[in-house]
């Protein structure tokens, strides 16, 4: 059963082989035996679980369903659910209970989903490990001593070990793109303005995109037609019209011309490098046309993002003061006293870290060295992008230098740390939409493929991705049971 | 000499039924934090939606000062800690506010000047810090919170406490006519920061400024100047110099004293808010609002002197405010009385009612037909003017009409003659002595015999025919 995609699960429960509890609980029973271990949900909510699914249940019986009726899914807990902790991975919010559902979480209920809980991220989406949550640090499902990539490691390596059929996540430099490449699994981070943010808890806002984990592009297509869409609570979100994406998955593929840019290739590692090989071999088997490119100015994203991302998170994250909500340092002395030490003891060290570099970046004297010229740059590459789509349809590469990294060793070079974002955070600079599949493994951990499109092409993206899943198995390889403790 | 330089930063909250950003109600004085939905009080994830209602007014207002209409404007966020800052940083306009370069044109000394607006911009109020509800705590209430505010620049044009307050009447006056804002002082809609400076008259330099915060009346802005200029001056005659900062003015002192450096020495570190979009405002927006401007002070002054015949002095007072000018306007309506009758009706005897009961403008209990009945009795000599002013004083408190006051308490003048005329003859009989006396030239005495009459007739004889009755007898007699 853990095996199955969503759309296979979907059949069996529209041709009522399962009910929507029977699955609940069978999830939850995974979720139970194995999450001990591996760390990925903060929050589980079983008796929520349970209770939906059985209204779900009658309304199957009524023959009344909805495009995700009864599938048990997974919420990163940046996004904010009525009457289930919120904490974004942060002492900060450790007990915060927000009286409204993310819009995200909202057009997943109001599908049929059932949520089983709440998933382990980087301390407010801070971090490419997962190793700067408050609750501990996340286990990569193909190895314990191995990190699942971040920030949205929950999320990935829950699904990864199937302890749910899919989850949601979100992407800021590479947060779901990365742990995807790492854990094995498929994720797509959408075109910034597709998915609301209402509700989502803010790292960086011009960068922050909701987006979803599954097993497969076909399922990532199901869950991306569902949240997709304008919301009038979020003023950057688009009006440009939701296309069914399943459906799109479903059609016959045409060959593409596809891009691949020099600069992502460029000293990257032998084995990774054959792996990516091997990929663009297969499509050029289908017949795509590959043509190099040059995106020159991406080797700049990760230093424009590391000034553009703290900057808004150094704003973003001045409203967790201790004064109306979360934590707050007891016996202080004053005002100030309780705005420090609420705040020093509240966040963790990659939080402060980015607030601190954010603020000098945003500093009088300071903002048009770094703030500015930061964004001039992030034109730069959009320009690039959009040069280059204008003869490519897709853009292809690795979407890590490498494979999962051990847990602590990365931990105390943070420079080392954001450059595993380094084929990432381009996308989210230029706001485009991106997906990470898995393309092979190096020393049995694997290795993820990232599609990379023009804005609002995601259909493009999944259509691809589908069908080089139709042609090959990656996605179907699963942890070792051994390692989750099945024979 | 020393010349003072003045220029004004207003906030004027604007009129609008919800926030600048959230659905929550923007009603003065309900119950504490009642008012602040997620939005407003900065909780995790929630994102601002710009009221287009604020927009408009803000065009409406950049018209009427001739101002330039920015076609983008941007908002950006201005980071500081407060308790009554949710979010920690305040959603304003920085390096492109909505509207740039405007004018207006007081009026002083008989001689118009203008006065320059750098820029007005939209932003977001801050909740409010109440500090003495318990004993060591502090309380916060976030009903304000995300209150429409336009700032309001001027340029450094200002030159003396007077002017300021011109100034600030004028600016008053326009955003009411505007109905972009209520204006209401008391309530803190219509606040101002003043920026002042002194300066020889020969230097070409500006001195150095202190800025005084938050005033919140007219006479607070012209006492807190005049105190800081001959604070500036003293300092400077005495060899001493002015520092840069940022004062708050306090009334019952009379005096301005530094605000602590700590509230003042903020690098706000702003930058573009990414929630937001930039606003984008098209010709065809700007064209029709432009239609729909109502008359403004300016004009409504040249049409009350030239149509109504008033004098410069009088009409001033008159479109000062929007409703008064309303008021006068409808009294006159019925095109059956003078208009320098009612203007003067109004400046005197409305104004000091309204004055008296603490009512605005807007709110006045008589009526402007209810006026015109009442002033239209006194032209039918059916009242005397000074009963007139009795009445009014009744409708003013009892909301009753003048002619049911009249006919209730007898109010009626006595104009008939032969009634009159019999009087008369008596209070001349009663003082023959007064009559003898008034015949050997001491003339003087003839407002004695009109005050007897009216002694008689406890007020209500009519003052012409007693004059023209008293004048004829005693003539005769001579």
């Amino acid at each position: 059963m853990y095996n199955k995609t969503l759309v296979e699960l979907r059949e069996e429960i529209v041709t009522k082989k399962v009910s929507s509890y029977e699955l609940t609980k069978y999830f939850l029973e995974r979720i139970k035996k194995f999450d001990k271990e591996i760390n990925s949900f903060i929050t589980i909510t079983e008796e929520y679980a349970l209770k939906t699914a059985k209204k779900i249940d009658q309304e199957i019986s009524k023959n009344n369903m909805r495009a995700l009726s009864g599938i048990p899914l997974a919420q990163k807990d940046i996004f904010c659910t009525e009457n289930v902790k919120t904490t974004c991975g942060s002492k900060m919010l450790e007990s915060f209970v927000s009286p409204y559902d993310a819009t995200v979480v909202k057009k997943l209920k109001n599908a049929g989903s059932v949520m089983l809980g709440k998933t382990n991220m980087d301390e407010f989406a801070m971090g490419s490990s997962n190793e700067t949550s408050f609750f501990g640090e996340v286990k990569n499902p193909w190895n314990f001593e191995y990190v699942p990539g971040g920030s949205s490691g929950g999320s990935a390596s829950s699904v990864a070990a199937r302890l749910v059929p899919c989850s949601t996540g979100t992407d800021t430099g590479g947060s779901i793109r990365q742990p995807a490449s790492l854990c094995g699994v498929s994720g797509i981070k959408p075109t910034y303005g597709r998915v609301s943010r209402y509700g989502m808890i803010a790292f960086a806002s011009s960068l922050d995109q909701a987006g979803v984990f599954a097993k497969t592009a076909k399922d990532c297509a199901l869950l991306l037609t569902e949240i997709a869409g304008y919301d009038e609570k979020d003023s950057t979100s688009a009006e440009e019209k939701v296309i069914n994406y399943f459906d799109i998955c479903t059609k016959k593929f045409k060959p593409i011309t596809i891009g691949v840019p020099e600069e992502f290739l460029d000293g990257l590692d032998n084995e990774v490098r054959k792996v990516f090989d091997d990929a663009i071999e297969i499509f050029k088997k289908e017949g795509c046309k590959i043509k190099k490119i040059n995106l020159s100015n991406s080797k700049l994203g990760v230093s424009a993002y590391q000034v553009v991302a703290p900057a808004e998170c150094s704003s973003n994250l001045s409203r967790y003061d201790g004064v109306r909500y979360g934590y707050r340092a007891k016996n202080v002395s004053d005002l100030e006293d309780l705005y420090k030490r609420s705040r020093s003891e509240g966040f963790g060290k990659e939080v402060k870290r980015r607030i601190l570099v954010g603020t000098y970046a945003l500093s009088a004297g300071y903002y048009d060295a770094y703030y500015l010229k930061a964004q001039k740059i992030r034109q730069l590459i959009t320009n690039d992008f959009l040069e280059a789509f204008k003869n490519v349809d897709l853009i292809l590469g690795p979407t890590t230098p490498d494979t999962a990294f051990k847990i602590g060793s990365k931990a105390n070079d943070p420079i080392a740390m954001y450059l595993s974002d380094v084929y990432t955070v381009s996308a989210n600079l230029a706001g485009l939409p991106a997906m990470s599949i898995p393309m092979g493994f190096k020393n049995e951990l694997p290795l993820g493929l990232q599609i990379i499109g023009s804005h609002f092409d995601e259909d493009k993206i999944l259509s691809l991705a589908s069908h080089f899943q139709e042609i090959t198995n990656w996605h179907d390889h699963q942890p070792k049971q051994k390692l989750l403790g099945l024979d | 000499m020393w010349e003072t330089i003045i220029g004004l930063e207003v906030h004027t909250q604007l009129r609008t039924k919800s926030k600048i950003f959230s659905s929550a109600s923007t009603d003065f004085g309900s119950e504490q934090n009642t008012q602040a939905c997620a939005i407003d009080l900065g909780l995790p994830g929630v994102l601002p939606v710009l009221n287009k209602d604020v927009v408009f007014m803000a065009i409406k207002f950049g018209l009427a000062i001739n101002g330039k209409i920015a076609k983008k404007s941007i908002f950006a966020r201005k980071n500081y800690f407060y308790p009554d800052l949710p979010k920690g940083y305040q959603i304003s306009q920085y390096e492109l506010p909505i509207v740039e370069s405007g004018s207006i044109n007081i009026f002083h000394k008989d001689k118009s000047k203008k006065i320059g607006i750098t820029r007005a911009h939209l932003e977001e109020d801050a909740g409010k810090s109440v500090h003495d509800l318990f004993d060591d705590k502090s309380a916060i209430d976030l009903n304000r919170a995300g209150t429409p505010l336009i700032e309001i620049v001027s340029e450094p044009d200002i030159r003396s406490a007077e002017e300021a307050v011109i100034y600030l009447k004028k600016l008053h006056s326009l955003v009411r006519y505007l109905e972009i804002s209520d204006g209401n002082m008391e309530q803190g809609s219509f606040r101002c920061d003043a920026n002042v400076s002194v300066k020889k008259n020969t230097d070409k330099k500006l001195g150095i400024r202190a800025e005084i915060k938050n005033i919140n009346s007219f006479k607070f802005v012209e006492n807190a100047i005049n105190f800081e200029v001959n604070r500036q001056i003293n300092l400077l005659e005495n060899g001493n110099s002015v520092i840069q900062e940022t004062r708050l003015y306090d009334p019952i002192k009379n005096e301005t004293r530094p605000m602590r450096s700590k509230e003042e020495a903020n690098d706000y570190r702003y930058f573009p808010d990414p929630d937001l979009l930039p606003v984008v405002i098209d010709s065809s927006m700007i064209e029709k609002i432009k239609s729909d401007m109502p008359e403004l002070p300016d004009k409504r002054l040249e049409r009350f002197i030239k149509s109504y015949k008033l004098s410069e002095y009088d009409a001033n007072i008159l479109i000062a405010d929007k409703f008064l000018a309303n008021y006068f306007e409808e009294t006159l309506k019925a095109n059956n009385l003078e208009s320098k009758i009612v203007a003067n009706w109004i400046i005197t005897e409305i104004l000091a009612l309204a004055k008296k009961s603490n009512i605005d403008t807007e709110n006045f209990p008589v009526e402007p037909n209810n006026l015109n009945e009442l002033l239209v009795f006194v032209k039918d000599d059916i009242i005397s003017s000074k009963q007139a002013k009795e009445i009014l004083q009744r409708m003013w408190l009892k909301g009753e009409k003048a002619n049911t006051i009249i006919e209730k308490e007898g109010f009626q003048q006595i104009s008939d003659s032969t009634e009159l005329d019999k009087i008369v003859e008596n209070v001349l009989k009663n003082n023959y002595k007064s009559v003898e006396e008034y015949m050997s030239g001491k003339t003087k005495l003839f407002g004695f015999f009109v005050g007897q009459v009216m002694k008689e007739t406890e007020g209500k004889a009519n003052p012409k025919i007693v004059n023209e009755l008293l004048r004829g007898k005693l003539d005769k007699k001579c």
